[in-house]
């Protein structure tokens, strides 16, 4: 009895210096940071001047932070969408029984064990348009070889931001009601944040593929066979018994790539830092700049509050679920 | 037409269709490694746009030996250096937050108490935060423990040594725990570090049947040494998943290296390679083989170890 209390006290002593390093760290530092948000902190010197809100309310008023919102939303969407439905058909296509199946497994994955700023420095080079003085460079000179001249665009460096022309039928319905404000480009797909999208699902896409893989594997083939004798079509088995037996593998999926899409940072100054007209510019990217090269920190404090809260409001429902499950387990 | 040719042909057609995509698919996953390998081994005579895609005629290794070593004359640094800051920083970071993880797992599978089930969670979170919410403190802190550290490295570099250990004392100061130090980064990376491997061991240990524990309790052996002669002896494969994951992670990170260290001597190899690629005076064939040299390590461990590189991927996102 005595040893067991002993044990006790050493099991809690041996988890408390991870768990204060965490407290500290974690806790502690996101709670200065979030101090540090509501001060007039503007240069290298601290300003501990209480300001509340109103560096969120200065942030929101500024242009290149609507855009750097506009910019997140665009690539966590095309990006989730992307690696979703690639990894998705590339784990159905690697589960039919083929050969070389791990050769294929390994192919799809390897670009998950190299650093974004790799990435980034590669797909630089292959996404870069060239002039024309210098001639196409990269994928556009591919095109221009195997004669699709009209898949040659400018890629990154290209200012385009699609949106509904105000002049159109949609854009004169909108404008009728009021919403005419979502025709700006304000509101708009920046096209230079598809080089990014590309870059980042060729990194991830082998992750979502591994997981749907895993749980592809996991569902008893005596389902698939009942369906099919019940006379469905194999895409009626999938649409109707596999990918509703997957949601939660999806749900994983979207949690991981979202945060990662929400802060993405390293990707990003490796392969075009803001880019033309704040195009490709994102929150990560506009925090360090201001902070670290700014010194404007109350405002970067600001910024790193606003990810956070996006990213908590995706993370925390999943980690109380998964806590729920695993205790009903 | 016999009657068993007609179901088999649209089958066959079937399997041709999914391997024509998979090829298809592969072909787009290894495009850049392509380019990253052919442009790194064409000469500096070689390095036409108009034959990007060609294979060089004559390859050879300058250009690696160039974004290893650097070029005077043009005036840019090589990655040699940052190639053995980024050993220097992963290895140490890796085993130590390895053992970390293996402890606090331990506990948190096999000692539960009174309020662990929530630490744990807790504990998790420190995983997801994005790491600019804890930029701006973590900066002022590893200063203020620069000032407290300070006479030791001071210390280190003062030191005087037989010729024959010349350029040692020096070399550890970079490893004393401070703001822009090798040793300031290893704290980061071990601190940050804790979630994910405390995950991984804690599940890796929840499925260890505790009736193993109880045993070795009757046999009167303490938390330590069950720890040291049960549970330990079977950790091989979670200390070979999270070594694996950890040094990948720290190798690749960027975030830590670029704000944690300003100075080019103690700079980790992810952000001299974003340094090198951003000057517009070192050429694309550098570019790209000083890519390819600071994808090496970690892709050589994925080669080679690639199931263990799985299990760690899925451990971080599924439970068990």
């Amino acid at each position: 009895m005595r040893r067991l209390t002993r044990d006790r006290i050493l099991s809690i002593a041996l988890i408390t210096p991870s768990a204060l390093a965490l407290l500290v760290f974690v806790y502690g530092f996101i709670g200065f940071t979030a101090f540090a948000s509501l001060t007039k902190w503007d240069a290298l010197l601290p300003d501990f001047t209480f300001v509340g809100l109103r560096n969120y309310a200065k942030l929101f008023s500024i242009q290149r932070f609507q855009l750097d919102l506009r910019n997140t939303v665009t690539f966590t969407l095309f990006f989730l969408l992307a690696c979703l439905v690639i990894g998705f058909l590339l784990a159905v296509l690697i589960d039919q029984r083929i050969r070389g199946e791990s050769l294929f497994r390994s192919i799809f994955l390897f670009p998950m064990a190299i650093s974004f700023v790799v990435t980034g420095v590669v797909w630089r080079w292959l996404l870069a348009p060239g002039t024309e003085q210098t001639g196409s460079y990269g994928v556009n000179l591919l095109f221009e070889q195997v004669g699709l001249h009209f898949l040659k665009n400018g890629w990154y460096t290209a200012p385009i931001v699609w949106h509904l022309p105000p002049d159109s039928f949609a854009g004169g319905l909108l404008n009728s009601t009021g919403l005419g404000f979502l025709t700006s480009p304000m509101f708009g797909i920046p096209w230079p944040m598809f080089s990014i999208v590309i870059a980042a699902t060729w990194q991830m896409s082998g992750y979502t593929m591994a997981l749907y893989l895993a749980g592809l594997r996991g569902i008893p083939d005596e389902l698939r066979e009942a369906a099919r004798m019940d006379g469905a079509s194999e895409f009626q088995v999938y649409r109707h018994i596999i990918v509703p037996l997957l949601t939660p593998i999806t749900l994983s999926a979207v949690i991981v790539l979202g945060h990662i899409s929400l802060k993405i940072f390293d990707l990003v100054v490796a392969m075009t830092g803001s880019g033309p007209g704040f195009s490709t510019d994102v929150p990560a990217f506009y925090m360090f700049d201001t902070t670290f090269r700014g010194n404007h920190f109350a405002q970067g404090a600001g910024i790193a509050m606003i990810i956070l809260l996006v990213v908590a409001v995706l993370v925390i429902p999943y980690l109380i679920y998964s806590a729920r499950t695993e205790v009903q387990q | 037409m016999t009657p068993s040719a007609r179901p088999a042909r649209p089958f066959r057609l079937r399997r041709l269709l999914i391997y024509v995509v998979l090829f298809l698919a592969a072909a787009f996953f290894l495009l850049p490694v392509y380019v990253l390998l052919i442009t790194g081994l064409k000469s500096f005579q070689e390095v036409n746009l108009a034959t990007m895609w060609a294979w060089p005629q004559s390859p050879s290794l300058a250009s690696f030996a160039k974004a290893w070593n650097g070029s005077q004359v043009e005036g840019f640094r090589g990655l040699s250096g940052s190639f053995w800051n980024s050993v220097s920083l992963a290895v140490p970071a890796t085993l130590l937050s390895a053992l970390l993880g293996s402890i606090n797992g331990y506990i948190l599978a096999k000692w539960k108490f009174r309020g662990s089930d929530v630490l744990f969670p807790l504990m998790l979170f420190g995983m997801f935060i994005p790491y600019q919410s804890i930029l701006i403190p973590l900066v002022q802190v590893l200063q203020r423990l620069g000032q407290i550290t300070k006479p030791l490295s001071v210390a280190l570099l003062a030191l005087s040594v037989p010729p024959a250990l010349a350029g040692f004392p020096p070399w550890l100061a970079n490893f004393v725990p401070a703001y822009g130090t090798i040793g300031g980064l290893i704290l980061v990376h071990v601190v940050y570090g804790i979630p994910i491997t405390t995950l991984i061991f804690r599940n890796y240990y929840a499925a260890i049947p505790t009736e193993l524990v109880e045993a070795a309790k009757i046999d009167g052996a303490g938390l330590l040494g069950i720890y040291r002669w049960v549970l330990f002896p079977l950790s091989m494969p979670g200390f070979v998943v999270v070594i694996i994951w950890q040094f990948t992670s720290i190798w690749n990170d960027f975030l830590f290296g670029l704000i944690v260290t300003s100075r080019p001597a103690v700079q980790p190899i992810t952000v001299a390679l974003n340094n090198l690629a951003g000057s517009y005076i070192v050429q694309w064939n550098v570019q790209m083989a000083g890519a390819l040299l600071a994808a090496l390590p970690t892709l050589l461990i994925y080669i080679v170890l690639g199931r263990f590189f799985m299990r760690g991927l899925l451990a971080g996102s599924l439970k068990g």
